[in-house]
């Protein structure tokens, strides 16, 4: 067969979903929020949530995903997306309300939003993605930045003397009564990206089922604030980021 | 036994040429140019050898700017 005798509409198995919109991304080459963007967009186009879903936006590089995803959005204050997305779940019962929260947003300025929010089981999803540093305004230490690993604020690495130790914010958040689902994933492989996808399906329907709060960690990378390829960061995560952050479901009820 | 064909189709002008597509592929269909760039000078991802795809859609799987059309056909 032909190039062209393949691509034809009927062969088509993979493509842009509708509800990303034709905006280039800001994102750095091979940043995992794109990956992120894409699947959530393809869910909820999936689900047919489009019209019933309400996004809160972080403050950090994904400030302007609703520049990118195409359903409704609310820019909340850094660190306050679970309070914001407290009061639109509560306000608009029959919404799937989900935030989109990096590391130093939902586990340095917003950790108390976050525990309570998670504590009084609100029926929201969380979508945090971890990729240890900050990346947006320079690759500066968040809490979960890794021991040893240099930043421009750890330029000798992080310390346990000096600066404590990585936050598994995550796991904490396992412990409280009102999650109903906590998972951590990852996105560095096509298998990687499916296995989060389903988590992530997961979590919506439990938010649209009033059965808690959910949090899906997306183990993550951050090439520019690490200084590495993509491709590199990506393996540099798979040795180092899961030993402390290990992939895998830690509550589900 | 039918033989699977794939055909990939990548929106040059969008890719930002992070090569993960490239390091996703099991074929090892895709490459980045080497000397061309696109309007935004990225590298962009192209099909260096189109015969050898089978349309699994990894590439497309992990790319971060969803650029990637994937198609597959079974010859008769």
């Amino acid at each position: 067969m032909t190039q062209e005798e393949i691509i034809r509409p009927e062969n088509k198995i993979y493509s842009r979903p509708e509800l990303l919109t034709d905006a280039v991304t800001h994102y750095c080459p091979g940043c995992s929020h794109g990956v992120v963007h894409r699947i959530i967009a393809e869910l909820l186009g999936e689900m047919n949530l489009a019209d019933k879903t309400i996004g809160i936006a972080p403050v950090g590089c994904a400030v302007f995903a609703y520049n990118y995803i195409d359903v409704d959005w609310i820019e909340a204050a850094h660190g306050r997306a679970p309070a914001l997305a407290t009061a639109a779940s509560r306000l608009n019962p029959d919404r799937l309300v989900f935030t989109y929260q990096g590391d130093g947003d939902l586990s340095a300025i917003g950790t108390a939003e976050t525990i309570h929010a998670c504590n009084r089981g609100e029926n929201i999803a969380i979508i945090f993605i971890n990729n240890a540093i900050y990346g947006m305004t320079g690759g500066q230490m968040a809490p979960t930045t890794l021991l040893g690993m240099k930043t421009a604020t750890t330029p000798y690495g992080r310390t346990a003397e000096l600066n404590g130790y990585p936050l598994a914010i995550t796991k904490l958040l396992a412990e409280l009564d009102g999650t109903c689902y906590v998972t951590r994933q990852a996105v560095h492989t096509p298998a990687a990206v499916r296995k989060a996808k389903s988590a992530i399906r997961k979590a919506f329907e439990n938010s649209t089922a009033k059965r808690g709060t959910s949090v899906v960690e997306i183990v993550s990378t951050c090439n520019s604030g690490w200084k590495m390829t993509p491709d590199q960061s990506n393996k540099w995560m798979a040795e180092h980021m899961f030993a402390k952050y290990p992939l895998g479901d830690l509550k589900n009820v | 036994m039918p033989k699977v064909q794939g055909a990939v189709v990548i929106d040059q002008a969008r890719c930002k040429g992070c090569e993960l597509c490239v390091v996703a592929c099991p074929t090892d269909v895709l490459l980045l140019q080497p000397k061309e760039v696109n309007d935004r000078g990225y590298h962009y991802a192209y099909a260096a050898s189109p015969d050898a795809c089978i349309g699994c859609a990894s590439c497309a799987t992990v790319c971060p700017d969803a650029c990637i059309e994937v198609y597959r056909a079974v010859e008769k």
